[in-house]
């Protein structure tokens, strides 16, 4: 079992580092398209380390958190694809 | 047994997930990098937590890690195809030769 349990942690850990590197896409990204892009794969794989977290840690509540969390990140992405599109008419060009 | 089967279902899903980071950092526009990074995520977050829910959990616990893995197939591809859409009505630039039709209609969200 603790075999089991350094190697959820070891995933976590790895998870991070992904997270980190789909950041650089959402500072540099071009247009804003890339940044939601970005801030929608940050949300996935947020879900997945509370996931990992709530194995490794043994705790029941980070499921929770991951549930809700995934459900406001399905909603934000909504929310800004709507802003991507109307963007153009509001702001003109705008990053 | 078990818990090799657990650490080849989590490494497939971290490399998958991989798959996905490198194709969002590497590809030439938004739409290659929604095609890379939706199938990549929901695929390898599919596999991390099928490798969670089978490492003895109790069972008010895998229900839950089923309920998220259903929103997760079901509000990744929703959530990617609203946003490309909103993408192509909003005029973002495509790569240099891609075969989309230009005078194709972009519909109203």
């Amino acid at each position: 079992m603790s075999k089991l349990i350094g190697l959820f942690e070891a995933g976590a850990l790895v998870l991070v580092s992904f997270i980190f590197a789909c950041l650089y896409r959402a500072y540099r990204g071009p247009t804003a398209a890339d940044r939601v892009v970005a801030v929608n794969v940050i949300g996935t794989k947020a879900v997945m380390l509370l996931v990992l977290v709530s194995a490794f840690s043994q705790e029941d509540f980070f499921l929770d958190v991951a549930l809700v969390y995934a459900l406001i990140s399905f909603l934000a992405t909504v929310c800004l694809s709507r802003l991507v599109l109307i963007q153009k008419r509001r702001w003109g060009e705008w990053q | 047994m078990m818990s090799l089967l657990i650490a080849l279902l989590l490494g497939s899903g971290l490399f998958f997930s991989f798959a996905g980071t490198v194709g969002l950092l590497r590809l030439p526009d938004v739409y290659c990098r929604l095609h890379a990074t939706t199938k990549c995520d929901t695929l390898g977050a599919g596999l991390v937590l099928l490798a969670v829910m089978i490492s003895g959990r109790p069972l008010s616990q895998i229900v839950k890690l089923l309920l998220i893995l259903i929103f997760i197939w079901v509000a990744n591809p929703t959530a990617a195809h609203i946003l490309a859409r909103a993408a192509y009505s909003a005029g973002t630039p495509q790569v240099a030769n891609t075969s989309l039709l230009k005078e194709d209609t972009p519909c109203s969200l």
